[in-house]
């Protein structure tokens, strides 16, 4: 059965994530960030995972909360120093965090190529630079590439507006950054929305994530949680 | 092909929000833009406009929106609508939202006019140095940097000419990681204006300071 499933409960969408697993989170800062899947991961308790976010955590909750917890092993993202930053900074500078920045582009063009079946692609971004660094480059019509590799999740926890029960989704303005490209590059895809709707009522030119990429749904409280940047 | 320098040397150097007034003068209308983190966003208040006043340039936020408009305030703030600073902002009429890989696609795929970012140093040559100080004790943190350094059609720098220490940001070759190999085309800084063009650094323009005062303070060769 590859239909998604309607939970009810973040604690069942979370279920059997294994120690070890890569977890693509989606959000760019706090749009966008999946905070009730997180939380549940934190009580379902698996270790030594790999995440794949944009950021390394804002603040105390969310991604941050999952880092202060001691399960992440390991992060590929592409800007986690910020001025809210300070738990990943401290598990950083203690060793106790692996990081691999990665350029922006290259983290959602990565993910993009996993979930189209690509096996890698030639990128002009950081060609020349450390992040180039023991990367097979190449010339082609006199511009140089650099070799970049698929990003595959284990899971990828996704935060979207609206999915209707086939597991069609619909995203709110900027939060849909990562969302539908994490969609298609793990092998399972839990999408936290704020309503499940029946299908038929969403349009089908709006819908953004086709159902056949997502797995589990589950609907929770929306959250008016503090906005960075906001005086 | 060069203009003579223009120099403005009864003043002093031009200050934030006067750089980011003859950046916003020098895009052209009807470009699609990008606007770094940090001092470039104050380029906004200085863009063209229409002969309505609307502006005139549409403006990229590479977390996955064209048409971004000013910063949100009061009930206008959505956490679901941010610039790349993660600060609230609001769409304009016509505003179109995309996900991350069609974002970078259009910066990768030279489909954005401008971008304007920030610099720890350039080289006369054009490569960029703007993400890492390449202490260790520093986390690095590239963000789009290195996308939009090599993606947009033109990337301008603004930046201050000079370090707090006093040495100039303009090298003949960066000493910091670099973000981009030969990809800046104009350096607008509080001192001058400098093109970076195949012949050389040319000085467009110069504020609170003359080109002979340039040369003694830049060491790269400057042509008029």
């Amino acid at each position: 059965m590859s239909r998604a499933q309607v939970l009810q409960t973040t604690d069942e969408a979370v279920a059997g994530i294994e120690d070890g697993s890569t977890v693509l989170v989606g959000g760019f800062g706090l749009a966008g960030m999946p905070f009730d899947l997180i939380d549940a991961l934190i009580r379902q308790g698996a270790k030594d995972l790999t995440i794949v976010s944009n950021n390394a955590g804002n603040g105390d909750v969310g991604l941050a909360a999952l880092l202060k917890q001691g399960q992440v092993r390991k992060v590929l993202c592409s800007f986690p120093r910020q001025v809210d930053s300070w738990v990943f900074d401290g598990l950083y500078r203690e060793g106790k965090i692996e990081l691999e920045v990665v350029p922006q582009g290259n983290l959602a063009e990565r993910m993009r190529a996993a979930g189209a079946g690509i096996g890698a692609f030639f990128c002009p971004t950081a060609v020349g630079t450390p992040l180039a660094e023991g990367k097979e480059t190449r010339e082609i019509d006199g511009r140089s590439y650099v070799l970049e590799y698929p990003i595959k999740g284990d899971y990828a926890f996704i935060a979207a507006h609206k999915a209707d029960t086939l597991g069609n989704l619909v995203y709110r303005k900027t939060a849909r950054n990562f969302g539908p490209v994490m969609a298609t590059a793990a092998r399972t895809t839990i999408a936290q929305v704020t309503e499940v709707v029946p299908v038929g009522s969403l349009d089908p030119e709006a819908v953004v994530t086709p159902s056949i990429y997502v797995d589990r749904i589950v609907p929770v409280e929306a959250r008016h949680y503090t906005v960075q940047g906001a005086r | 092909m060069s203009e003579p320098t223009i120099e403005h040397v009864d003043r002093g150097p031009l200050s934030t929000d006067e750089l980011a007034a003859v950046i916003g003068h020098d895009i052209p209308a009807g470009s699609y833009v990008n606007l770094g983190i940090g001092q470039p966003t104050k380029i906004a208040d200085y863009l063209p406009t229409d002969e309505d006043g609307n502006q005139a340039v549409i403006l990229h936020t590479e977390n996955g929106m064209l048409g971004m408009g000013p910063t949100a305030a009061g009930d206008d703030i959505d956490p679901d609508l941010t610039n790349a600073g993660k600060v609230p902002v609001t769409e304009l009429p016509g505003a179109a939202y995309f996900h991350h890989a069609d974002s970078f696609a259009m910066m990768r795929g030279g489909h954005l006019d401008v971008c304007v970012l920030g610099a720890y140093q350039v080289a006369a040559n054009g490569d960029l140095a703007n993400w890492h100080t390449g202490r260790p004790e520093d986390i690095p943190a590239v963000g789009g940097a290195m996308d939009l350094a090599i993606g947009a059609k033109d990337v301008y720098v603004m930046m201050t000419l000079f370090t707090k220490k006093g040495e100039p940001k303009l090298v003949q070759t960066c000493t910091y990681p670099l973000t981009g190999v030969a990809c800046v085309s104009r350096v607008y800084t509080d001192y001058a204006t400098f093109d970076l063009q195949p012949d050389g650094v040319h000085v467009l323009a110069t504020y609170g300071i003359t080109l002979a005062g340039l040369r003694d303070r830049v060491q790269v060769k400057l042509l008029g």
